[in-house]
């Protein structure tokens, strides 16, 4: 019976708090009182302020090949953690601990630049199918079906292939293209359900322009879905593209400090130093975690349906 | 010349793999400057449907709209969709029967009063601030400069609905298309919203075409009533005559089934039985002959045609006769 009392009282003082605040302001404050968000949170925060200050912050240069290092590799060997060394040698004699803290850089501006591009036109395709409708809409998303119909990595591998020399860019419009279709379906989805909400039929009823509709009614009302899939497909992004260098479709520079290189790479010393490869493996696998948490919560957040 | 004459309107649902549904079904009616007209009908009877047609706010698929829709002359069917775009807002405005969902979430609301009066009147922003803070005023939404910056959900429903009437007359529409705009309130922000109705109505001249089941919104609010049942007008007359003497046994039975204060106790309310068929058959029938306590054979064969007699319209075969009492409802 306390309990139920309390629980009432706790709902009016949420009202009470909840007033006065815009959509964004009320998400925000629900996703401080989530223990997942503020996990998500904390790891993306940490994981992008690493890839900022990694360069400075690495106790070695990771581009270096270390005497001390390159003495000690054998074609059965690679030296382990020794002092200055934390997790020892790579497989040409470089510091393992300084190449994964500048990996964080690589993986950020990977994830970041291929979601970024694939939201862009991803926006653009299903905000103009959302917007038109119609035949506008039955050919772009017969287009958008097609590029769903292949698995994603299956499709970023073809596009990868497709540059006769891998790079960072191939890497990036790889990953970039497989999202673009999941944003159009989203935003067009959105857009089509507020084309049909009552405050849209008001608007239309005052004489309002169809393009003030579409971007003033239609657009940000239908954003909250993407933004949640933008963190999520970060996520996503950042494996795939480890996944892409990891079969050798990446940049083949082999200065490159990244971390699904560094774990193919690691391959062929997985019965002789393990942790090489598990290393990388755990570090892509606690930051798609953390957008993926920060995602989840953010979704839960702008559900109107939590909204009270 | 009525300001806006509606002739034989009619609206055809066309469904692929299905029968064509009317909707509505040849209404004709008349809004003169500053009267006040009432639609009225159970759900379902098309009122909702030919006020969207009025306004040009069908779905462009899907359905046929015939008959003519003439305002200050001009047939508004015949327009085109700029033409129609422009006149919307401007010359006639609607509310509608939500005040939350009708109202943009993410924008405030004084960008949503600006909004129609930087489209029609072509003020600038901040000129048409002040203009929406005077708006908001005139509804009787206190402190209206700190509402232009609140969002919707921030307001009550009283308030929500105050500010889309705001709205909807923020460019001195000519004619106001009200739907249902009492039906998501309580009662005592229902009398105010009508009570704003009334004065802005009177001060402003504005017609009024006024859709709602609610028949106590109808006494307190219209001049002239149509009564609709399955997209058609049984029913038209004069406020006072109507309630006065009901003739169609559809308007006698929907006052019936109203509840008085001064019935006696222990009386019970008369519904009217059934519900409305959703295929309404007016082919050789009384669509309303199936619930009708008064009906005959004839009412099953012939379609009762519309006859106009001591100003009142009726589409009756066998009406009831005046001084009648409520009918009693019928055992099953």
């Amino acid at each position: 019976m306390m309990t139920l009392l309390n629980r009432k009282k706790r709902r009016v003082d949420e009202l009470a708090e909840s007033a006065g605040t815009s959509l964004a302001a009320d998400a925000l404050r629900r996703m401080a009182r989530s223990p997942v968000a503020i996990i998500g949170a904390v790891i993306v925060l940490l994981f992008a302020a690493l890839s900022v200050v990694a360069p400075f912050i690495a106790p070695k240069d990771p581009y270096r090949r270390y005497p001390e290092l390159v003495d000690g590799l054998r074609a059965d060997f690679i030296p382990g953690p020794m002092p200055g060394f934390l997790l020892g040698s790579d497989e040409l004699g470089r510091d393992f601990f300084s190449r994964l803290l500048v990996g964080a850089q690589q993986s950020l501006f990977v994830g970041v630049g291929a979601t970024l591009i694939g939201l862009v036109l991803g926006m653009l395709i299903g905000g103009a199918a959302g917007a038109f409708g119609g035949w506008v809409d039955s050919w772009l998303m017969r287009f958008t079906d097609i590029m769903l119909s292949i698995p994603s990595l299956l499709l970023a591998i073809s596009i990868a292939a497709l540059a006769s020399r891998g790079s960072q860019t191939t890497v990036i419009i790889a990953v970039a293209v497989t999202t673009v279709p999941i944003f159009a379906r989203l935003l067009r989805g959105a857009m089509l359900a507020q084309r049909h909400s009552d405050h849209v039929l008001a608007a239309t009823a005052l004489g309002v322009k169809r393009r003030t509709i579409v971007f003033r009614h239609m657009l940000p009302n239908s954003l909250g879905p993407v933004i949640v899939q933008a963190t999520l497909t970060l996520a996503t992004a950042i494996i795939e593209a480890a996944s892409l260098s990891f079969l050798g479709l990446g940049d083949p520079d082999p200065d490159r400090a990244e971390w699904g290189l560094m774990l193919g790479n690691s391959q062929r010393w997985i019965d002789v130093r393990p942790e090489l490869a598990f290393y990388p493996a755990i570090a892509i696998i606690i930051v798609a975690l953390g957008f993926t948490l920060l995602g989840e919560s953010l979704r839960e957040a702008l559900d109107p349906k939590n909204r009270r | 010349m009525a300001m806006l004459e509606v002739r034989d309107l009619r609206v055809v649902f066309q469904r692929r793999g299905s029968e064509p549904f009317s909707a509505v079904d040849g209404v004709s009616f008349d809004v003169d400057p500053g009267q006040t007209v009432g639609l009225v009908g159970e759900s379902g009877c098309g009122k909702s449907v030919t006020s969207l047609a009025i306004m040009g706010l069908l779905p462009s698929r899907g359905n046929k709209v015939t008959g003519s829709v003439k305002f200050e002359g001009t047939d508004l069917l015949k327009l085109s969709n700029r033409e129609m775009r422009d006149r919307r807002g401007r010359d006639l405005g609607m509310v509608f029967q939500d005040p939350l969902s009708s109202l943009n979430p993410v924008i405030p609301i004084g960008l949503q009063v600006t909004e129609v009066l930087e489209r029609h009147r072509n003020m600038p922003r901040k000129q048409a601030m002040v203009e929406a803070a005077e708006l908001l005023d005139k509804v009787g939404i206190p402190d209206p400069q700190r509402r232009l910056t609140e969002y919707p959900h921030q307001l009550s429903g009283g308030m929500r609905q105050r500010a889309l009437i705001a709205i909807a007359l923020a460019c001195r529409p000519r004619l106001l298309i009200a739907d249902e705009p009492t039906t998501a309130l309580d009662v005592t922000i229902q009398a105010q919203i009508l009570a704003l109705l009334k004065e802005l109505v009177r001060d402003t001249g504005t017609a009024l075409i006024m859709i709602t089941h609610d028949l106590g919104v109808v006494a307190g609010l219209c001049d002239e009533v149509n009564v609709l049942y399955g997209g058609r007008v049984v029913e038209e007359a004069e406020r006072h005559p109507l309630f006065a003497e009901p003739r169609h046994p559809y308007t006698h039975g929907l006052l019936a089934s109203i509840p008085r204060l001064d019935a006696p106790r222990g009386e019970k309310l008369t519904p009217i039985k059934g519900s409305v068929s959703d295929n309404i058959p007016w082919d050789h029938a009384c669509a309303f002959a199936p619930r009708c306590p008064n009906a005959l054979p004839v009412c099953r064969e012939v379609t009762p045609a519309l006859e106009r007699a001591d100003l009142r319209a009726l589409r009756c075969h066998n009406p009831v006769l005046p001084g009648t009492p409520a009918a009693q409802e019928v055992p099953a």
